[in-house]
C-alpha cells in the first residue's frame, strides 16, 4: 500500500490510511477529494473489509454525514429507500460528497458492482446534483485509473471478484478479458445507467411526495371554503370576508386581487378615454373603498393568525422585501408618487410633503415600539433565573415566563392594527389632497408599481438555475 | 375619573400609560418626535392607578395609551395615529402649546 502513492502528495495519502481500519474522520473538502480520489479508491479496494466497513469508511468521508449514516446502517439490509431517501434530502444540501457518499450508502448493490466509477464521480469536480455527473468528467478519472499500474488494477479487479457475489449482471466477464478501452467504456455506462436509476426513483419519490400534498391542500381548501360559506351566509355582505385562518386569507386576498384589478383597468380606461369628472371620481371612489376591504380581511385574518399576515407570506417575494409590520410602507408609496403627480400646486405640495413627514414620523413610532416589545420580549425568555426553592419553582418559574411572553406576544396584533390604520389613513388623506384625476393616476401608478414587484417574483421563482 | 381629569389639566399634553404597553411607547416616541414633552403618568406605577385605569377603560378600549391635549380627552392610537396623518395633532399641539412650530 506504501508503494502508490501516486497522484496525490504522499501527506493525503498519509491523511487517508492512518483512518483506514475504523471510521475516518471527516475529510474537510470535497476539493481535496478530488485530488487524492485515486489514492482513495485503490486503498479502499486494497483494503476491502466488510461490506460495511467499506461503506461506512466512504460514508464517514461525508462531513456531517453522520446522523444520516447511523440511519442508513440501521436499515442497511431493507434498503428501505423511502427512509433514507428523506433523510438524504436534509443532508442533499450540504456538499457534493454528501451526496455521492450518501448515495453510496443507501445504494450499496450498484455501488458494489463499480467502486472504480462511483469514486470517479465522487471525485468530480463541481456537481451540484448528484444525478448530473457527466461522462466527461468521468473519463478523465477512468483514464488515469486504467493508466494505473499493474498493480492497481489487479487490486480493482480484486475488489471487483468480491463484489461479482453481489451483482447481478453478467459483465464481470468482459472486465475481465481487462481491454482498456472496453473497460473504460463499460464503467461510463454502467455509470450512466446508474445515475438514470437513480434520478428515476428519486422523480418517483417527488411524484409520490407531491400527491401527497395535493391530497393535503385539497383536504384542507375544502375545510377552508367551509368556514367561509358557513360565515357569509350568516353576514350581509355579497360575498363571503371571512377571514378564519391564513389559508382562507389567502384564498380571500387572491380574491381581493382579482377585484382590484378589475377596478384598476375600468379607471385606466376611464382615464385614457379622458372620460368625465363624475364618472371618474365614482370608480376612484370605488378603488379606495375597496382597499377599505383589504384592511378589513387584514385584520380578521389577524386575530385568527397574527403571525400569517406579520410573515408576509401572502405576499409574493419581492414584496416581502419591503415589508413593514405585515404591509407596505405609506411613506414609501408617497415618495414613489411625488415625481408622477406633477403638475401640483403649492398647496397639494406642501399637503403631500407634510403627509409624507407624517406617515414616516409614525411609521418611526410604531417600529420603535415593536423594537421595544421584541427586547422585552427577548429579555422575558432570557431571564432564566433559577429559583432557589428547587424543581417545582423552576417550573413555576418558566410558566411565568411562558405567562409573561403569551402575554407581550398578544400585543403583536395592536401593532398590526395601527400599521393598516396608518396605511389606510394615508391613503385617505392623499385621495383629500389630490383632485379626482391626479388621485386616478396616482392609484393606476401604485398599481403599476406593486404590479411590478409581483412580475419581479415571478421571474425570480422561474429563473434558471445551474 | 376626577384624579384624570385634574391630572390631565395640569399640563398641555398628558399621556397615561402602563409600563407592560407598548403601543404607549409608541405613542410616546411620537409625541418626543414632534418636539412636545407630554407629561407621562404610568398607571401601574401611580397611586390609584387601578382606578383611574378602569376610568380610562370607560372612554376607550384598551385604556392606555389616553391622550390629553389641553385637558381634553383626544383618544387612543388609533386616533393619534389618524389625527396625526391628516395634520389634526399638530395643530391640537400648537393650540394648546404644547409645541410652537
Amino acid at each position: 500500500m506504501g508503494s502508490r502513492k501516486g497522484k496525490a502528495g504522499a501527506k493525503d495519502d498519509n491523511k487517508v490510511m492512518t483512518g483506514m481500519p475504523s471510521f475516518v474522520p471527516a475529510i474537510p473538502t470535497s476539493n481535496s477529494l478530488g485530488t487524492e480520489g485515486n489514492t482513495i479508491r485503490s486503498s479502499r479496494i486494497s483494503d476491502f473489509g466488510t461490506f460495511e466497513q467499506s461503506l461506512g469508511f466512504r460514508v464517514e468521508d461525508a462531513v456531517d454525514l453522520n446522523p444520516v449514516y447511523s440511519q442508513m446502517k440501521s436499515s442497511s439490509q431493507a434498503l428501505g429507500t423511502d427512509v433514507q431517501f428523506a433523510t438524504l434530502n436534509k443532508s442533499l444540501a450540504s456538499s457534493d460528497m454528501n451526496l455521492s457518499a450518501a448515495i453510496a450508502g443507501s445504494h450499496m448493490l450498484q455501488l458494489r458492482k463499480e467502486p472504480q466509477a462511483n469514486l470517479v464521480s465522487t471525485s468530480g469536480g463541481h456537481r451540484e446534483n448528484w444525478g448530473e455527473s457527466t461522462m466527461a468528467e468521468a473519463s478523465p478519472r477512468t483514464d488515469t485509473s486504467t493508466d494505473d499500474t499493474d498493480d492497481k488494477n489487479q487490486r480493482h479487479e480484486r475488489g471487483l471478484s468480491i463484489v461479482v457475489a453481489a451483482s447481478d449482471s453478467s459483465d464481470k466477464s468482459k472486465e475481465k478479458s481487462g481491454d482498456q478501452k472496453t473497460l473504460r467504456r463499460l464503467a461510463q455506462n454502467r455509470e450512466a445507467a446508474r445515475k438514470s436509476r437513480l434520478r428515476k426513483k428519486a422523480y418517483v419519490q417527488q411524484l409520490e411526495s407531491s400527491r401527497l400534498k395535493l391530497t393535503q391542500l385539497e383536504q384542507e381548501l375544502q375545510r377552508a371554503r367551509q368556514q367561509g360559506i358557513f360565515i357569509s351566509s350568516s353576514g350581509d355582505q355579497s360575498h363571503s370576508m371571512s377571514g378564519n385562518g391564513a389559508l382562507a386569507f389567502d384564498v380571500e386576498y387572491a380574491r381581493w386581487q382579482e377585484e382590484h384589478n378589475k377596478q384598476i383597468n375600468e379607471l385606466r380606461t376611464a382615464v385614457n378615454s379622458h372620460a368625465g369628472d363624475t364618472e371618474l371620481r365614482t370608480i376612484v371612489d370605488n378603488v379606495v373603498a375597496h382597499f377599505d376591504d383589504i384592511f378589513r380581511l387584514k385584520g380578521t385574518a389577524a386575530k385568527a393568525d397574527v403571525f400569517h399576515i406579520l410573515s408576509g407570506m401572502w405576499k409574493t417575494p419581492a414584496e416581502r422585501c419591503f415589508l413593514w409590520i405585515g404591509g407596505f410602507r405609506s411613506s414609501e408609496l408617497l415618495k414613489l408618487l411625488v415625481n408622477q403627480l406633477e403638475p401640483l400646486t403649492e398647496q397639494q405640495l406642501v399637503g403631500i410633503y407634510n403627509l409624507q413627514q407624517s406617515s414616516q414620523q409614525a411609521e418611526d413610532a410604531l417600529s420603535q415600539g415593536m423594537e421595544a416589545l421584541q427586547q422585552s420580549l427577548a429579555d422575558t425568555l432570557a431571564n432564566g433565573s433559577p429559583s432557589p426553592s428547587g424543581t417545582s419553582g423552576n417550573v413555576a418559574n418558566y410558566m411565568g415566563q411562558m405567562a409573561m411572553a403569551m402575554g407581550k406576544l398578544g400585543t403583536l396584533e395592536g401593532f398590526l392594527r395601527q400599521a393598516d390604520n396608518l396605511r389606510q389613513q394615508t391613503l385617505q388623506q392623499m385621495h383629500r389632497i389630490l383632485t379626482t384625476r391626479q388621485s386616478a393616476r396616482a392609484l393606476l401608478a401604485i398599481n403599476d408599481y406593486f404590479s411590478r414587484l409581483r412580475a419581479l417574483s415571478s421571474l425570480w421563482l422561474a429563473r434558471p438555475r445551474e | 375619573m376626577e384624579r384624570v381629569n385634574h391630572l390631565a389639566s395640569k399640563k398641555a399634553a398628558v399621556i397615561f400609560t402602563k409600563s407592560s404597553c407598548y403601543m404607549c411607547h409608541s405613542i410616546k416616541q411620537l409625541f418626543y418626535e414632534l418636539g412636545a414633552s407630554p407629561e407621562i403618568h404610568e398607571l401601574d406605577q401611580e397611586a390609584n392607578g387601578r382606578e383611574m385605569e378602569s376610568a380610562l377603560r370607560g372612554l376607550r378600549n384598551p385604556s392606555v395609551p389616553a391622550v390629553f391635549i389641553g385637558g381634553k380627552y383626544v383618544g387612543s392610537a388609533k386616533d393619534i395615529i389618524s389625527l396625526h396623518v391628516d395634520g389634526s395633532l399638530k395643530q391640537m399641539l400648537i393650540d394648546a402649546k404644547a409645541i410652537w412650530f
